[in-house]
């Protein structure tokens, strides 16, 4: 767990040095608080639930909340793709700078709604409970967060970026 | 997206639906080229993702300063009346570790076993998804001579539910490999076989498994210095059947 930590930890700040600022105190605040989790519950979800909250509590953290114009709490569904480029044509196209280009580009609450699904394969009920959100607005979101990537995908195909 | 399905998918490829949606997403995905191809496109996009998202790893120095801080951090405990407790919370750390390091372990295998689902996949999905077209093992084992610095037995199927359709080169990993290609029952399979080296162990667990995720049920294993691995959306006892054969063939 500690290696996914970091990596989580630095997609998140995007940076090495308060990367592992960041890891550090979450294994100090789990070591602190290890009473307060309950045996039985999830164990990942708790120790990402820290990492997450520490983050936003940093002053980069603060920053991706007071610049992030998201209306996180839209629970509507999101139609489906209905972008001009196939994305099979899209991923034709995209290698994995160009993925990770437009990981790198998303809003933060969309980038970590994304790799905690796909990246460390959580279901939608653990990413609920490390995010502090309906399982609804979970999967609102991540689907608010793929479209966001696809479109990035596709500007980035069409050159313009 | 001309149908209502396309709001599922997500689910679909997060493996979140529930059986009887599963089912029945299935039965729609067989029927609607549109969906399908979206949710190929939906689950390469998932694949990517997870491939480029591990990207960053801590300095060993790190690691280590993390311990040491977690260790002077604990240490006031052990004076204390608190020993017990800090007893348990060094357990369940030195079991966090352990349970990470395994749970990883598990996860880099399950990304290689998509990876091949995926390959499996696209080749159905190509117009010509094999390079030999036949029926006849005689013809389609002789066609790789050349072609792969190994070489395998095929069963033979004329009395099995199963039909050779063909076979082509495949590259996983950097190595060259044989996918065969087989039909049951209109459901088709797709049997690999690799080098087994130690860049693709991670694709086994150690003994012949048979998974089901996604719908695809999937067997691996190894066998006589070569690397198994047979996955289809037919049922586990075919995808089991087929496995039976392949060991048979390898073992005669």
């Amino acid at each position: 767990m500690f290696a996914s930590l970091y990596n989580f930890a630095h997609w998140l700040t995007e940076n090495r040095e308060e990367a592992e600022d960041l890891v550090q105190e979450t294994y100090l605040k789990a070591l602190k608080g290890f009473g307060s989790f309950q045996q039985g519950t999830n164990l990942r979800a708790w120790m990402y639930r820290i990492l997450r909250n520490t983050f936003l509590t940093s002053r980069t953290g603060l920053s991706v909340k007071m610049t992030d114009p998201l209306d996180l709490e839209d629970d509507r569904a999101v139609l489906p793709v209905t972008s001009d480029t196939p994305e099979s044509v899209l991923l034709a196209r995209a290698d994995q700078q160009v993925v990770q280009d437009a990981l790198e580009r998303l809003p933060v609450p969309f980038r970590e709604v994304i790799l905690l699904c796909d990246m460390e394969e959580m279901s939608y009920q653990e990413i609920a409970e490390t995010l502090g959100i309906p399982i609804g607005t979970v999967m609102s979101r991540l689907s608010r967060a793929r479209k966001s990537m696809r479109e990035l995908l596709a500007a980035r195909v069409h050159g313009a970026f | 997206m001309s149908c209502d399905w396309g709001a599922k998918l997500d689910r679909y490829v997060d493996t979140e639906l529930s059986g009887s949606e599963l089912t029945e997403m299935e039965v729609h995905l067989r029927a609607c080229p549109a969906c399908a191809a979206d949710a190929l496109s939906r689950l390469q996009m998932k694949r990517m993702t997870q491939a480029v998202g591990r990207r960053f790893s801590p300095r060993p120095e790190f690691r280590l300063k993390i311990e040491q801080s977690v260790g002077a951090a604990q240490r006031p405990w052990w004076a204390g009346r608190w020993a017990a407790g800090f007893a348990a919370a060094a357990a369940a750390l030195v079991l966090m570790l352990i349970s990470a390091a395994l749970w990883l372990q598990y996860s880099r295998g399950e990304q290689a076993l998509g990876e091949l689902a995926d390959l499996h996949v696209s080749t159905l999905a190509s117009a010509n998804p094999v390079d030999v077209v036949s029926s006849d093992r005689h013809t389609v084992k002789p066609w790789f001579q050349g072609k792969l610095p190994f070489t395998f037995n095929l069963p033979e199927v004329q009395n099995s539910p199963f039909k050779l359709i063909g076979g082509r080169l495949t590259y996983f990993q950097q190595s060259p490999g044989a996918q065969l290609l087989f039909e049951v029952r209109k459901h088709r399979i797709s049997a690999f076989i690799f080098q087994n080296r130690a860049e693709l162990n991670r694709l086994n667990s150690g003994s012949s498994s048979l998974r089901r995720k996604l719908a695809f049920s999937s067997e691996t294993w190894t066998e006589g210095g070569l690397l198994y691995f047979v996955v289809g959306d037919a049922s586990p006892s075919d995808v089991y059947d087929l496995s039976e054969l392949l060991k048979s063939a390898a073992r005669s």
